[in-house]
């Protein structure tokens, strides 16, 4: 009958309920199961070991500082987009402590490098453009002349079952940004969302392994190519919303707003690095908190700080590492003083990195249009908008 | 500094939440009376040794003339001063007063109001004395007063964070009340320090830490007043325990003055 594993790029259909079987299937691999659950009025990735329990029948309307859940008339299982979290809450985690150091009664230290707890990590409903953070995330992490042994432990292990998006919030910019709506590599498996099934592609080997013990059927060509349409469609409908067409005339696939984002990258380092002085920073800056949501949000922002934290007794130490953003005075605090002083200096320094020296620093843009930190910016700033006006006034 | 240094703790207006705090350090108490000497602490113990004291905590404001005196005198007396809380670095909740009449308010609640002698406002000690580091919180945390002790005894700088509430908060995941509910919430303005505690039950920040280190206040009050907030909400809610702090001041009298 079936193979015992299917190959890598094969197509396939389950019965939407039998998503069931491929959690309980990962579980028994021993993956600690995540996907998209609702809680405190968004969708956050958390523990999902049942399907019932995924935010089946809503969906998320975002814009700049705004953030609102609905109930979906089409009752979809992944009608909604990206949330608050990220894979980075995963593999980079906003606390770790990376090694401690201990003192002996004769006053010798010790010290050993704490590595995470080693339970791999399936998660469930992820998106394109977070597939391709994770990749920016990697360059960082894992090729560079040092690897992250933290990042790393975590990250090898990691499962991944991605969605193609067949709806886009109006924060949305991978059609901008080419990261998506479709999954291009880096999934173990992908979903496809249709009425009463699944169109499942293998990305992996392990994804092979864990559809074939699933009740599966093999897809047709008409199946396939209907899967192919749906992301298809909603990149041609996000194209067209930047010419303000209704989102009507792009079929049943939904795109929010018709007036929904987009970012001209053509020659974005030079508009950048030529405009260094340009007067919308300052306008900006006026605006901007230096509170550092964007940044905690963003799946591909890296940065981090290391402290070294003293028991009372000064017998132990443990370093740990958080969170850090370029947003706050301490990020650039020199043994002269702060660097970057002003919120407009800051707020420059992180569109400068994301858009443009990235590019230098790694070879890719470290932006991949998910558009978190616009909904998650607290009054709203959206780098498209400011991008525009640095471009506008060139022009 | 010496090997035991000395420390004492002293009270002006206050309600005495921060020193109670100290008190608070069960677990680690022994071994902070075991690293410093505690001379003066009239909270914990009737013993008074005399100054000069290295260590100096200090809670409340100043809201007489003798507090004014006293406190002159308490800094000639310590290496460093540090200012514990709400009150002492910003005034505190009685800080309302320098928005009202005070003679006002002492007919209101005092029996006999010709025994009160007090000024008419409420200041932090940083206006009458330098301060050496302030530890800010309605009330301090617990682990932040032991972190600076750690330091002063170790003898380097503290490193607390001058940083906005939203990197904790985000730090913890909590889900942000001001984008998916519309809540003021002054998180973004106000400084870290109680690991984002009132978001992560589901309310929002009112600011007990005071401004962060670059507190833009009349952006976020512009905000949510765009968004439908009560102007009036907004002035309280900037005007509350660290409502004398320069940031949250100016932006409490921004918004009255456009009522
Ligand atoms: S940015 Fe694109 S890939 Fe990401 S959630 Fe939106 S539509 Fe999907
Ligand atoms: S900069 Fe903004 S849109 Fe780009 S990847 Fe980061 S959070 Fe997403
Ligand atoms: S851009 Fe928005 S989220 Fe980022 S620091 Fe400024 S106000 Fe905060
Ligand atoms: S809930 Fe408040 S503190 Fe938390 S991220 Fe939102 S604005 Fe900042």
């Amino acid at each position: 009958m079936a193979p015992r594993h299917l190959p890598v790029g094969s197509f396939v259909r389950i019965d939407k309920h039998d998503l069931q079987s491929i959690l309980d299937s990962l579980s028994q691999r021993g993956y600690r199961t995540i996907g998209p659950r609702l809680r405190d009025d968004a969708m956050v990735y958390d523990e999902l070991t049942r399907v019932s329990d995924l935010p089946i029948g809503y969906i998320d309307e975002q814009d700049g500082g705004r953030y609102r859940v609905v109930s979906d008339p089409q009752q979809r299982w992944f009608g909604y987009v990206v949330g608050p979290h990220s894979l980075k809450n995963f593999v980079f985690p906003p606390h770790e402590t990376l090694l401690r150091s201990h003192r002996d009664a004769d006053g010798l230290w010790s010290t050993q490098t704490e590595l995470p707890e080693t339970r791999p990590v399936a998660v469930l409903g992820v998106r394109s453009c977070d597939l391709r953070a994770l990749r920016v995330q990697d360059r960082v992490f894992l090729e560079g002349p040092y690897v992250d042994v933290h990042y790393q432990s975590r990250r090898e292990p990691l499962f991944l079952v991605a969605v193609n998006c067949a709806r886009a919030a109006a924060t949305c910019f991978c059609h901008s940004m080419k990261t998506g709506p479709a999954v291009r590599g880096g999934h173990d498996l992908a979903l496809t969302e249709f009425v009463d099934h699944f169109v499942i592609e293998v990305g992996s080997d392990t994804g092979g392994e864990v559809v074939t013990e699933t009740n599966w059927t093999p897809c047709t060509i008409e199946e396939v190519q209907a899967a192919n349409d749906v992301p298809q469609r909603l990149s041609s409908a996000m194209q067209l919303r930047d010419k303000t067409l209704p989102a009507s005339s792009a079929g049943d696939v939904e795109v929010d707003h018709p007036n929904g984002r987009y970012l001209d990258i053509r020659g974005i380092r030079e508009l950048l690095l030529d405009n260094l002085e340009h007067a919308r920073w300052q306008a900006v800056g006026k605006r901007c908190l230096s509170c550092a949501n964007c940044t905690m949000v963003c799946p591909t922002c890296f940065c981090s700080s290391v402290e070294e934290v003293a028991s009372l007794t000064q017998d132990n130490v443990e370093r740990k590492r958080s969170w850090a953003s370029c947003f706050t005075a301490e990020h650039s605090y020199m043994n002269s003083g702060t660097v970057r002083k002003t919120t407009a200096s800051r707020y420059r320094q992180w569109l400068t990195h994301k858009l443009a020296t990235w590019h230098d620093q790694f070879g890719q843009s470290g932006c991949v249009g998910c558009g978190r930190c616009i909904t998650w910016c607290p009054v709203g700033i959206d780098l498209t908008v400011e991008v525009a006006a640095l471009r506008g006034d060139k022009s | 500094m010496t090997a035991k240094p000395k420390l004492a703790v002293f009270k002006f207006a206050s309600c005495d939440g921060c020193q109670l705090t100290l008190l608070d350090c069960e677990d680690e108490l022994l071994a902070v009376a075991e690293a410093v000497e505690i001379a003066y602490f009239l909270e914990a113990r009737t013993q008074e040794i005399e100054g000069p004291y290295d260590i100096g905590l200090v809670e409340g404001s100043v809201t007489t003339d003798h507090d004014a005196r006293r406190i002159r005198e308490i800094r000639k007396q310590c290496h460093y001063l540090i200012t514990i809380g709400a009150c002492a670095t910003s005034g505190g909740i009685q800080a309302l007063r320098n928005w009202a009449d005070l003679p006002e308010f002492v007919r209101h609640v005092y029996a006999d109001p010709q025994v009160i002698s007090a000024l008419d406002t409420s200041t932090p000690i940083a206006d009458h004395v330098i301060v050496d580091f302030e530890l800010r919180g309605c009330p301090i945390n617990k682990q932040q007063l032991l972190s600076v002790l750690l330091s002063l005894i170790g003898g380097h700088k503290p490193r607390l964070p001058s940083y906005s509430v939203c990197i904790p908060c985000k730090q913890r995941q909590t889900v942000c009340v001001a984008v998916t509910r519309g809540i003021p919430c002054l998180g973004p303005v106000t400084q870290a320090g109680c690991n984002a505690i009132c978001p992560a039950y589901n309310r929002e920040c009112f600011g007990c830490y005071g401004p962060q280190q670059q507190a833009n206040v009349p952006s976020l009050t512009h905000q949510f007043l765009r968004a439908g907030a009560d102007r009036g909400h907004l002035v309280r809610l900037t005007r509350n325990f660290n409502g004398y702090a320069p940031e949250f001041r100016e932006a409490s009298n921004l918004l009255e003055q456009h009522d």
